[in-house]
């Protein structure tokens, strides 16, 4: 007997609609990263109105003071609330991630494709990409730190310089595969242009693996923000950053273990949620590859 | 043979690649080179100075090329800061680095392709779970974190083990280990997380293969179907991601000397960094490079040697 449509309706409905706990329940790690991520973010956006003191005012009478109700997770070696700091430094971190896996993937993706499409250009640029992969990113990026004036912008230049080989080589990857297509063939074929057969056919193609590759990046990069202000070859000393806090608790490690680990665990945990997001995201989107890994 | 030649030959272009980036590195920067080494504080006399003992007031190809000529020869050029020439600096510095990171190596292999066996073999269960949740962990805490709290715990609460510094071999085994035990260990997690993703993943698609069913139904046991069977098989690619998780471990050396206060390799960088003493930097990440490429060599080389249907 033939399904009246109302009957095909409500069972295409049920299907549909799953609990919402499903999704939980399919993509742990994705929604945990997420939300994670989620709370730190709106956290470090919402520093100004609920950090309980300024950044960067010195009361030198309060320096190096335990964690206390007045002072949540102490104060430094110059009297600043650590945990008003770290709010703040969130933004930082925040900035340095979403910017640096923009313009790593940006530039990748422009050089990738030269890459994949020019037979004349892929062994040069391949080679250059093999070369820099060669230098350890921290290497590189902090090379590249001594000879820019040290500001947010330079910080995010460094870091997504050696991040571009990686994405050159996916887009690239995914380029010769889909140049090979029967259907990217009959476009070429039919006089489809050049640029229309990137957008409507390379592009598409590359965004899945693309997102995936940019949460891992803008993870590494927020570490790496770290890193370079830690060693002090990154964000100017005077903004209140995670790494610089910790470069400047260095000093009294002995004395305030305090300085150092509260920027570390936000640091950690803002790090660990971008990577379980991307594993999530991996898993979700690229159920081939999340099989193997 | 003549594979084993064309692969040591392809080194050349990329350390060549290389040592054009480093040189262009300084030339491509926005603002004057010479006044920025200089420092803030130079008089124009001085920034000549500097451009002139550079090199920078010359053309451009001259400067590549003489530069190069001295590369060759194994010059690396003169410290602006010390007037030292950048191979002693970087050989008085070498020691430190070389036994950290061989240590490091050491520890994060050992610890990892069993932990990635073990990974596999139990895949699904909590073990598993476990042991990736810390792989993950190892992958997000930042190297100093993981230091510090190495320090606070071992060094200054329980006062097992000294806080910083570094002892050479030849001051004796011991103190020299335990200068180096706490270095290695927070320094490696995260290449030991790599190796140990790694080894779970290969480990779980060659305990797919038929073979090993077949191997299993044979009655093989497991102590050997992991090793024998399944790991032999594995080899390759945990070995070509040990080659080229080298990079993340140097990175991860250059942290973890600033955080234990290690005169290695690590912190010339970091002081030639804040003193804009471009040649050592300069030599630095050449050197790195050199090793980086000549360790993926030598195991490219290896391969032959595995996996004999391999063939250069």
């Amino acid at each position: 007997m033939a399904l009246t449509l109302a009957q095909i309706e409500s069972r295409v409905d049920t299907e549909g609609r799953r609990p919402w706990w499903s999704f939980l329940r399919r993509h742990p790690l994705l929604v945990i990263g997420g939300v994670l991520l989620v709370i730190m973010a709106l956290v470090a956006l919402a520093a100004p109105w609920i950090a309980p003191y300024s950044p960067i005012d010195m009361k030198v009478l309060q320096r190096l003071q335990a964690p206390s109700a007045a002072h949540l997770f102490g104060t430094d070696a110059m009297g600043r609330d650590v945990f008003s700091r770290v709010l703040w430094g969130g933004r930082v971190s925040l900035i340095v991630g979403i910017s640096v896996s923009l313009l790593a993937t940006s530039i990748g993706v422009l050089i990738g494709m030269v890459a994949g499409f020019s037979r004349m250009a892929d062994a040069l640029i391949m080679r250059v990409m093999d070369s820099m992969m060669a230098i350890p990113g921290i290497l590189l990026a902090v090379a590249l730190m001594a000879l820019l004036r040290a500001s947010i912008e330079t910080v995010v230049i460094a870091i997504a310089v050696p991040e571009i080989p990686r994405v050159v080589r996916l887009v690239r990857s995914v380029v010769l595969v889909i140049r090979e297509q029967p259907y990217v063939q009959a476009a070429e074929a039919i006089g489809t242009r050049f640029h229309w057969i990137l957008l409507r056919h390379v592009l598409p193609n590359a965004v899945t693996p693309l997102i995936v590759q940019g949460t891992f990046i803008s993870a590494s990069a927020v570490l790496f923000e770290a890193y370079l202000s830690f060693l002090g070859a990154g964000t100017p000393p005077e903004i209140p950053s995670w790494g610089n806090m910790m470069a400047e608790g260095r000093a009294v490690v002995q004395l305030a273990f305090n300085i150092i680990l509260f920027p570390g665990i936000f640091l950690g945990l803002t790090v660990l949620s971008i990577n379980l997001l991307g594993d999530g995201l991996r898993d979700m989107l690229d159920p081939k590859i999340a099989r193997r890994l | 043979m003549f594979y084993v030649f064309k692969r040591i030959l392809a080194v050349i272009p990329v350390l060549g690649i290389v040592a054009v980036i480093v040189f262009l590195l300084m030339h491509l920067s926005p603002g004057d080179p010479a006044a920025l080494i200089a420092g803030d504080t130079a008089s124009s006399a001085d920034v000549e100075r500097v451009r002139h003992l550079l090199g920078l007031d010359r053309p451009l190809l001259e400067q590549f090329f003489s530069w190069l000529w001295r590369l060759l020869q194994g010059d690396l050029g003169v410290s602006v800061f010390t007037g030292l020439p950048v191979t002693t600096m970087i050989g008085q510095r070498i020691e430190p680095t070389l036994c950290l990171t061989l240590l490091t190596i050491t520890f994060a292999v050992v610890l990892a392709v069993p932990m990635g066996i073990v990974a596999a073999w139990k895949a699904g269960t909590w073990i598993d779970r476990t042991l990736m949740a810390l792989a993950v962990m190892a992958f997000s805490l930042p190297v100093f974190l993981i230091g510090y709290l190495f320090i606070f715990g071992f060094s200054i609460k329980l006062a097992w083990l000294p806080v910083q510094g570094f002892h050479s071999l030849r001051e004796g085994f011991g103190p020299f280990i335990k200068h180096l035990i706490l270095p290695a260990l927070s320094g490696g997690l995260v290449y030991m997380a790599l190796i140990a993703r790694m080894t779970r993943a290969t480990m779980l698609e060659v305990l797919g293969e038929d073979y090993i069913r077949t191997a299993r139904a044979r009655g093989v046991g497991n102590q050997r179907l992991l090793l024998r069977h399944a790991l032999k098989n594995a080899a390759v690619p945990i070995v070509t991601t040990i080659g080229l998780g080298i990079a993340l471990l140097l990175g991860g050396v250059i942290i973890t000397e600033s955080v234990f206060a290690i005169p290695g390799i690590g912190r010339l960088t970091v002081d030639s960094v804040l003193r804009h003493d471009y040649p050592v930097i300069q030599g630095i990440v050449l050197v790195v490079a050199a090793v980086y490429v000549f360790i993926n060599l030598a195991i490219d080389l290896l391969y032959t040697v595995l996996d004999p249907r391999i063939r250069y």
